[in-house]
């Protein structure tokens, strides 16, 4: 017997005696011989709940996590501090054993939180419009691509090469699919060199996408940016950014930007691996039906009372099919209540106090490793919780010796930016206390 | 109960928290001296003020007025909502997967590239392919994966001119949209009156424009296409590749592989046939599996393994590149292991068994209410034509809302969009004889209401949180967010 199969051997016996079969083999008699597979698969037979929780427990301590190490890992994935509210709530079963609300007159839960979240994501961005979300910030940004492709009519794309290196891989793949041309702008001490990025808007760029704070953890100069992009009529400025960043940063609506994109994952999710994270994306109200993925929408029921439901559904696969704006069929459903849940519990005063201590601790940590001279700061510019600094060591050495102390090492950079061969990458969150940085300063230092 | 109706928004108030941050030990400098002023933002931040035992109490309110598998019966055709394993929550939360960071160095991560290694291994055993990559996050994403690798080897080949994918009428949505994503044209293909394959059709689209097929088998209508191996053979023969969209997997786990059905490239819904949480609409998981001819194309990084030791291998000098960030949806991917592992190849088997079984005699039940086509064998799902006395009056939205009223979650309406007034039940292997009959009960009963009272059916709901939404109005009038 199964635990999550109910029917006994006697409820089958008699469902085939009604349905008219003696045996459950005869269910199957449409499948022809010559495609049926005639043998057990090779796997293990079933096993116990206990069997199957010590195997895969021993796999997990096979790995070495934030909580053995001191995290000061970012390029993407923070080690920021998960409320234990968020996963109390994202754990009730009502939501996530529920799937996409198509019937929504008994998936209020589900479109209230979804309404809330997008309400949330306008209000951090400056945005009109937030979608259910995307998949990650990768694929964020390559959606965003593919909408200003459609909103301009146009096939060229116009990327720093200071937004994330993966980022900057998806966009790849998904343009060559449309034929969508991607130009690289490359970057100038640390940010996205402007008489470069000029040079390359035209009358057939679709949109110029940026990141801020950059890959480098710098600060871009987004009103510079927008001039640029914007020089050319129906251009449209696409900016990715760490949503962790706005509880101190201007808005990127006030900065002219078009369609926000970013990875959600800072937002009270886990590291897990790379995965499952979120992507989000907000724009302004015209371009609101190019949008892809799901979205709610406020109206009433029979009685008149406030209800929520899919809204703009004409932009969709199930509708349009081959004329959607995206294939995307999902969100990432309980990953953004996660998001949504952070957000409200830290609140007004709560980001922006997240976001002042990592700012804080980033600088201290920026400054203790750099004063010995040893260690040298990559660049010049104005940071948030990243910086890059340099030296005469080798980066994958100094992170193996780093790891023999108990602490998870920066981000090596040489392998995307060779001319920044040994630049390593420090990602600092509220989670780092100063002990915890004076031994990484001091441990850097004993190095050299 | 009291009606709950606010918004999280609504129950701000100034100096109310919900957090509460250790004091920050470093050197306190202003921000304006780290960071210059014009990149700051001056004004307050635009979030709530609410404490901790509001966001729980708001929260818990919201799940109330929700339906899930673990609420109820969800027989929700093509989507495969069965049972998600609580041990599956326990072990993707283990501190050992949860709290790793995805750019630690492998040798820190070993257990958690052995678990990817083991999973691509075991589903290229049920699927019947040669290599997985685990990073598509969803099986449309899964689909697109799919496509792009598709293209790759036309373009490999220098065959640019295959721009065309032919997708059945009966396909799901995400099937042309993809392809459409993914910069082909579609080529519509009829289906028999039976409802499968037409294979003149397919013949009449075949060229050497076309790049490939993408079916699901069993069909969405709950069908197996008992000719796939001459509609494979037609489509090669052609020098097309075959998709197989995995929606339909957990009809056939143990007895018919999509690789040995002359599959080149399949995706699974993770989520779907491998007891993933739905998660209110995400996040899914849809790896992607090929077969050798494909191998070249693959996403990096793909995991290996060299000795005992475990790595990413990013040497693929052919590959389409990355789908995704970092690795795929590692914390769905521990869950669907879990449940591998937890079924075997017997159970896994059994699961399908009872599922097409469970299907079978749900159809038994309810073919002398709503139409239905007769003397087939099933798959995991099939799809009612509406009521059989059609009265016109009473539609399947109708049925669907009324369902409500009887505390289940109603089946998919409308899809396929072949089959007039279409509801498409899947109960999956996870529901008992019990719980078939008295949900065949209720849409018996249903039927007789739309006979003696279609009032009822078409004010329905009465006993939901709200009754049924007015989709025109939201649609005309947007409003997607907090206005307060």
């Amino acid at each position: 017997m199964y635990p999550y199969i109910p029917n006994t051997k006697d409820d089958e016996q008699r469902m085939l005696e009604a349905i008219g079969f003696n045996k459950i083999e005869d269910l199957f008699s449409d499948i022809p011989d010559d495609v049926k597979l005639n043998r057990d698969l090779n796997l293990k037979p079933s096993m116990s709940e206990l069997e199957v929780a010590n195997y895969i427990t021993k796999l997990s301590k096979e790995n070495t996590t934030i909580n053995d190490l001191t995290c000061f890992l970012g390029a993407g994935a923070y080690d920021h501090y998960i409320p234990s509210i968020v996963g109390h709530i994202t754990s009730r079963s009502e939501f996530y054993t529920s799937y996409t609300p198509y019937q929504a007159e008994i998936s209020q839960g589900t479109l209230q939180y979804i309404f809330e979240y997008q309400s949330l994501i306008c209000n951090l961005t400056g945005m009109d419009v937030a979608n259910a979300s995307l998949y990650d910030g990768g694929t964020a940004i390559a959606e965003a691509a593919f909408m200003a492709s459609n909103v301009t009519r146009r096939q060229e794309i116009v990327i720093s090469k200071t937004v994330n290196p993966q980022a900057r891989e998806v966009l790849k793949t998904y343009a060559h699919l449309q034929g969508i041309k991607v130009i690289e702008v490359e970057d100038e001490g640390g940010v996205t060199n402007l008489e470069e990025l000029q040079s390359h808007v035209t009358d057939k760029t679709a949109a110029v996408i940026v990141q801020s704070p950059n890959f480098f953890g710098i600060i871009e100069d987004i009103e510079a940016i927008e001039k640029v992009a914007h020089s050319q009529k129906r251009t449209l400025l696409i900016a990715s950014v760490d949503p962790i960043s706005l509880g101190i940063l201007k808005t990127p609506a006030s900065l002219g930007v078009d369609i926000v994109v970013g990875e959600g994952q800072a937002l009270g999710i886990p590291l897990s691996f790379g995965g499952p994270y979120l992507g989000f994306i907000a724009t302004k109200k015209s371009h609101m039906r190019k949008l892809p993925g799901r979205i709610v929408g406020e109206t009433i029921d029979t009685e008149g009372k406030r209800a929520f439901v899919l809204t703009l559904q004409a932009r969709e696969q199930h509708i349009r099919r081959e004329k959607a704006t995206s294939n995307i069929c999902s969100n990432q459903g309980i990953n953004t209540l996660a998001a949504a849940v952070y957000l409200v519990t830290l609140g007004k005063k709560g980001l922006r106090e997240v976001a002042l201590q990592a700012t804080q601790k980033a600088h201290y940590a920026m400054n203790e490793i750099t004063k010995s001279g040893k260690y040298k700061p990559l660049f010049d510019k104005p940071f948030f919780k990243e910086f890059a600094i340099t030296s005469s060591a080798d980066a994958d050495e100094i992170n193996s010796k780093l790891l023999e102390e108990k602490i998870l090492g920066g981000y090596s950079l040489g392998k995307e930016y060779p001319q920044y061969k040994n630049g390593i990458l420090y990602a600092v969150t509220e989670k780092r206390t100063k002990e915890e940085i004076d031994r990484l300063s001091s441990v850097l230092e004993g190095m050299i | 109960m009291r009606k709950y109706n606010e918004l999280i928004f609504e129950l701000s108030k100034p100096g109310r928290t919900a957090y509460r941050l250790p004091e920050n030990d470093v050197e306190n400098i202003a921000v304006e001296e780290l960071i210059p002023a014009e990149y700051l933002n001056d004004d307050e931040l635009n979030l709530p003020e609410v404490s901790e035992v509001d966001i729980i109490r708001h929260y818990t309110n919201l799940s109330d007025k929700n339906f899930g598998v673990d609420t109820g019966f969800y027989p929700l055709g093509s989507c495969t909502m069965k049972y998600n394993p609580k041990i599956n929550e326990d072990m993707a939360s283990l501190d050992g997967f949860k709290n790793i960071h995805p750019l630690q160095s492998e040798e820190t991560v070993q257990g958690a590239l052995k678990l990817m290694y083991e999973l691509d291994k075991a589903l290229c055993e049920i699927a019947g392919m040669d290599k997985m990559t685990l990073q598509p996050a969803a099986g449309a994403h899964g689909e697109l994966t799919g496509l792009t690798l598709i293209k790759a080897y036309h373009e490999n080949r220098g065959d640019t001119k295959r721009t065309k994918i032919i997708v059945p009428d009966s396909a799901h949505g995400t099937n042309p949209a993809s392809a459409i994503m993914a910069g082909f044209d579609t080529i519509e293909i009829k289906s028999t009156k039976d409802g499968l394959v037409d294979i003149e059709s397919l013949k009449a689209a075949l060229s050497d424009e076309v790049a490939g097929l993408m079916l699901t088998n069993p069909n969405t209508l709950g069908l197996f296409e008992k000719d796939i191996k001459e509609i494979a053979d037609l489509v090669h023969g052609c020098g097309g590749l075959l998709y197989y969209d995995g929606a339909n997997a957990n009809a056939i786990l143990g007895q018919a592989r999509p690789g040995d059905m002359g599959f080149d490239v399949v995706h699974f819904n993770i989520h779907k046939t491998f007891s993933t949480p739905h998660g209110g609409g995400g996040p899914g998981s849809g790896p992607v599996g090929v077969k050798k001819i494909l191998l070249d194309f693959i996403p990096t990084p793909t995991v290996e393994k060299d000795g005992d030791r475990y790595y990413l291998d990013y040497d693929y000098p052919k590959s389409v590149g990355r789908m995704k960030d970092f690795y795929g949806h590692f914390g769905i991917l521990v869950r669907a292991y879990t449940y591998i592992l937890t079924m075997g190849r017997d159970g896994l088997k059994k699961a399908s068994e009872m599922a097409v079984l469970n299907a079978n005699y749900l159809g038994h039940r309810l073919k002398d209410h709503y139409n239905l086509q007769e003397d087939t064998i099933f798959k995991h799902e099939f799809v009612l034509a509406g009521l059989k006395d059609g009265l016109s009056e009473v539609t399947t939205l109708d049925v669907a809302k009324r369902l409500l009223d009887y505390g289940y979650h109603p089946p998919t309406v409308y899809f396929p969009l072949i089959v007039n007034e279409a509801l498409m039940p899947e109960p999956t292997e996870s529901e008992s004889k019990e719980t078939l009959d008295e949900f065949a009960d209720a849409l018996i009963k249903i039927a007789e209401e739309a006979r003696e009272n279609p009032e009822i059916l078409k004010e329905a709901p009465h006993n939901t949180p709200v009754g049924r939404v007015n989709e025109t109005q939201a649609a005309r009038n947007p409003v997607l967010k907090y206005e307060g």
